[in-house]
């Protein structure tokens, strides 16, 4: 006789304390073992599309800085270098390094919480309170900067908004300084602890081939073993002055592909980071960041796809203008939109807190997913 | 590596009938325009073909060309005629790390798009967002339903000529 | 003890008072100060101050919170079933409290001198299980029942090692009862269990590392009785919002909250009864040193009291470094690795005492 057993569903539902932001997670079980995850979103729409068509091109960038709310500077930085592409501008150096320098914070700082809010799932307490305090300081420099800690509108098409401070860049470095040790503590406390590798390694895996063909991008497609980077394989600003590596998981604990590869990925990028911005900060010219921002955007008419590579992944713009001063169609490709699609293919088979541990290693962002 | 010239010339010899075409007036870089229907199968051979090898699928976007005209019939109703909505499909290759846009166009009145989900994974959300946002259908999807609006919405948002319906189950949208 | 009391007043009523009342005050007045404790310990170990305002550096914060739970309104969910609803905090608080009647606070002061001890505080945190299942399943919830299930697994399991463990102890000390254990490892810390208990000779060298290894099978499966992380599952807030306790709100909820540090104290003095002196003092009594006798007593609890709160430090300090086990890594750890250890350190520890 054999036993009758029944699929249940389990709502994770839109309020949770662990699917970051407001996300519905329909789980088909049978008994602990998922069969099937079937996210649903749309609970943080904004309609930026819309509101993109019906604006100024200038004017869209503070509504760019609200997608993923962590990233802002990255969000800026794809959406003014496409629309300067359409229209031939050539910024001036010092714009240019200055993008960088921020990018590269912005970077460090959205995959301090990442990084935190992974172990915050996982039951560590503490490795995310020591990340948000490296955080603030890095908050502390932007707001010094633009005003803002964290929606900047700081890259205008053209420019920057505001010149860096002079004490900016010697601050910049005292933070390199700083953080270089703390990544070191980190790995001590949480990386290679063996209840934190028990709970991730092995799990959520996604071999390089589908990693690609479901659209994975970033330290997501990183992580599973394929060395791509935007920086790297399609260079957009100066990052091909720029002397560093690219992490690539490599299967150290467990098998390449799984959450604990891409933890570790973000960890190593950590790192790279830092070097690219200790050499920007050695190679910065001065200049007027400001000459080249133009009175009127009124780009040709045409389109551009613009990708760049985001704290998340690849984050890609496809601009349409129709000649006039407002853009016909802006489309977002956001990372974690494509990532998100992704964890029903990869959480199949695993146990509950498996699929919080998946979802918490994926990083997303709702704000950038329902945009 | 090639340019969009040379995967133009691949793809006419294999499909010669499929009625593929460049399209390079456009400042940016030229566009290779495929018939709605064929999509998926030109998508296939992309994918598998040695020398081409797009693994990849950046990004797929609908967009509502505007190009429909305005037309006052004899009672003063004015409606809407012809027009194209476009289908954009990004596509690069990691292996080659060469880049291509294919274009499908089709009507506005009823418009069917063959899926690529069968080829690339990642269309799947990409179009159940055109679906949501233009009404777009796309045929032999495994799940077309709308993804960032309620399910039982009205309307298609991001059409040129979209209005927001006055109630939505009991609450007045116009605030 | 009781007797000794109604003995004294001539009056049974008096010595059941005094027998009862003063674990349970304890018991209140250890959970106030324990709460305090793990906010203020976790936040300095985060990098932060904890709370700061109410009272000196916070201390009267637990009351405020426990008052304002009391003044809570009692929501009994419309479908949940409501006998086994309302029942189920105070089983849970009753097993606990029922434990304390054995622990030897000091040599002249035990709630009940039964010759059973240990035994009967093993047997009566089953009603700790009991209490939890009736709350998962009475709450009508499915995050409850996941949660309850869970814990209900989790702490039957870890009774096994302890059991274990508790036998060796009981082959070492010979004696069931705690008073009498504490009795035996008087005179400095010579003779604490840790460093060899009251053996001489040869023996009491070659039994040290398996005595510690005891130690450090006891004191994790007792983590996983208290359900305190890594094995916190139950009630994982990232998972499963509150786990059994979601639906619960007010008295009953503080019950649950009283009875859960209560347990930890509970664990940590029968750690520190076996493998620590229980209340001796390691370099003798102030007491006996002047002449005066009743200090003696006095100072016993003060070392117990000591004793038993490093190991309830040591539990919160665990809680805050290390990530969460998942729940069948958990079982395995309690199947495959601290049973085998516990029966072989058994056989070991029983092999040298025949020596």
């Amino acid at each position: 006789m054999s036993l009758r057993t029944e699929e249940m569903v389990l709502n994770m539902g839109p309020q949770h304390p662990s699917t970051h932001g407001v996300l519905r997670l329909e789980l088909v079980l049978e008994g602990e073992v998922v069969q099937d995850v079937k996210p649903h979103i749309g609970y943080l729409h904004r309609c930026f599309e819309k509101h993109a068509e019906a604006m100024t091109y200038p004017q869209v960038v503070p509504y760019t800085d609200r997608m993923d709310y962590l990233a802002s500077m990255y969000n800026n930085f794809g959406y003014v270098e496409g629309i300067e592409k359409l229209m031939g501008i050539e910024v001036p150096e010092r714009v240019q390094y200055i993008r960088v320098i921020m990018g590269e914070l912005q970077r460090i700082a959205s995959h301090l919480v990442a990084l935190g809010t992974f172990g915050l799932d996982l039951g560590a307490f503490t490795p995310f309170l020591y990340l948000f305090r490296d955080r603030e300081k890095i908050l502390t420099l932007f707001e010094e900067t633009c005003g803002a800690r964290l929606l900047y509108n700081y890259m205008w098409v053209g420019g920057v908004s505001h010149d860096l401070h002079p004490d900016f860049l010697r601050k910049t470095r005292e933070f390199v300084d700083y953080f270089r040790p703390t990544i070191k503590e980190l790995n001590d406390l949480l990386t290679f602890n063996k209840i934190f590798i028990e709970r991730t390694a092995n799990i959520g895996i996604c071999p390089p081939k589908e990693a690609i063909n479901l659209g994975l991008s970033g330290p997501n497609l990183r992580g599973s073993g394929v060395k791509f980077d935007l920086r790297k394989n399609d260079p957009y600003s100066i990052y091909d002055k720029f002397d560093f590596e690219i992490p690539v998981g490599e299967g150290l604990v467990g098998t390449v592909g799984d959450c604990w590869d891409r933890y570790y990925v973000k960890i190593l990028e950590l790192e790279q980071s830092l070097r690219i911005i200790e050499q920007a900060i050695e190679q910065i010219p001065d200049g007027d960041v400001s000459s080249a921002i133009p009175r009127r955007v009124k780009p040709p008419k045409g389109h551009i796809y613009h990708r760049v590579e985001a704290p998340k992944g690849e984050l890609g713009y496809f601009i349409v203008s129709d000649g006039t001063l407002n853009p016909a169609r802006v489309k977002v490709r956001a990372p974690s939109f494509v990532s998100l699609s992704a964890i029903g293919h990869i959480a199949k088979g695993y146990l509950i807190a498996d699929v919080v541990a998946i979802l918490g290693s994926l990083d997303i962002v709702l704000g950038e997913i329902d945009r | 590596m090639k340019n969009p010239e040379e995967i133009l010339e691949i793809l006419k010899n294999q499909y010669p009938d499929f009625g593929i075409e460049i399209d390079s007036e456009l400042p940016t870089e030229p566009i290779i325009v495929v018939d709605p229907l064929k999509i998926n199968i030109v998508g296939e051979f992309l994918r598998d073909n040695e020398e081409l090898q797009f693994d990849s699928l950046m990004n797929l976007s609908g967009v509502d060309d505007n190009n429909s005209e305005k037309v006052t019939d004899e009672d003063g109703n004015v409606t809407t005629q012809g027009g194209t909505f476009s289908v954009y499909y990004h596509l690069h290759s990691t292996i080659l790390n060469h880049k291509i846009t294919l274009k499908a166009s089709t009507n506005r009145e009823n418009p069917e798009v063959e899926s690529v989900d069968g080829v690339w994974k990642a269309s799947t959300w990409h179009e159940r967002e055109a679906y949501d946002m233009y009404g777009i259908k796309f045929l032999n999807h495994p799940d077309l339903r709308r993804i960032l609006l309620p399910e039982d919405w009205d309307g298609f948002p991001l059409r040129k000529d979209y209005e927001n319906p006055e109630f939505y189950d009991g609450m007045k949208i116009p605030y | 003890m009781q007797d000794y009391i109604s003995e004294i007043t001539g009056s049974d009523l008096i010595a059941f008072i005094a027998g009862t009342v003063p674990p349970l005050a304890f018991m209140v007045v250890f959970t106030l100060f324990a709460v305090w404790l793990e906010r203020k310990v976790s936040a300095h170990m985060q990098d932060r101050l904890g709370p700061m305002r109410v009272g000196y550096h916070g201390a009267l914060q637990t009351l405020a919170d426990f008052l304002k739970l009391l003044q809570k309104e009692d929501i009994v969910a419309a479908a949940a079933d409501r006998p086994l609803f309302n029942i189920a905090p105070y089983l849970v608080f009753v097993g606990t409290f029922l434990a304390y009647a054995m622990l030897p606070f000091t040599s002249i002061y035990i709630g009940s001198s039964a010759d059973v001890g240990i035994f009967f505080i093993l047997a009566v945190s089953g009603f700790v299980v009991a209490g939890l299942l009736m709350a998962g399943w009475g709450s009508n919830n499915k995050y409850s029942l996941y949660g309850a299930m869970r814990s209900a697994a989790q702490i039957v399991s870890y009774e096994i090692p302890t059991a274990l463990v508790v036998l060796t102890m009981l082959m070492f000390y010979g004696t069931m009862s705690l008073g009498e254990i504490s009795l035996q490892q008087t005179d400095m810390m010579w003779n604490w269990g840790i460093l060899g208990g009251p053996l001489t000779g040869i023996a009491k060298f070659l039994i040290i590392p398996f005595i510690f290894v005891a130690f450090i099978l006891l004191f994790i499966s007792s983590l996983a009785e208290t359900n305190r992380t890594p094995f916190d599952l139950p009630e994982s807030e990232s998972e499963l919002v509150a786990g059994f306790s979601t639906e619960y709100s007010g008295v009953k909820f503080a019950m649950f909250f009283l009875a859960e540090f209560a347990n930890m104290f509970l664990v940590s003095a029968v750690l520190v009864v076996f493998f620590f002196g229980g209340y001796q003092s390691p370099f003798g009594y102030l007491g006996n040193l002047f002449g005066i006798e009743w200090l003696v007593p006095i100072e016993q609890t003060f070392w117990f009291i000591i004793k038993g709160l490093f190991f309830v430090f040591v539990q919160m300090w665990l809680r805050w470094t290390l990530p969460r086990v998942r729940v069948d890594q958990l079982m395995t750890i309690c199947w495959k690795y601290l049973i085998p250890y516990a029966f072989i350190n058994l056989l070991i520890v029983g092999l040298i005492l025949l020596i």
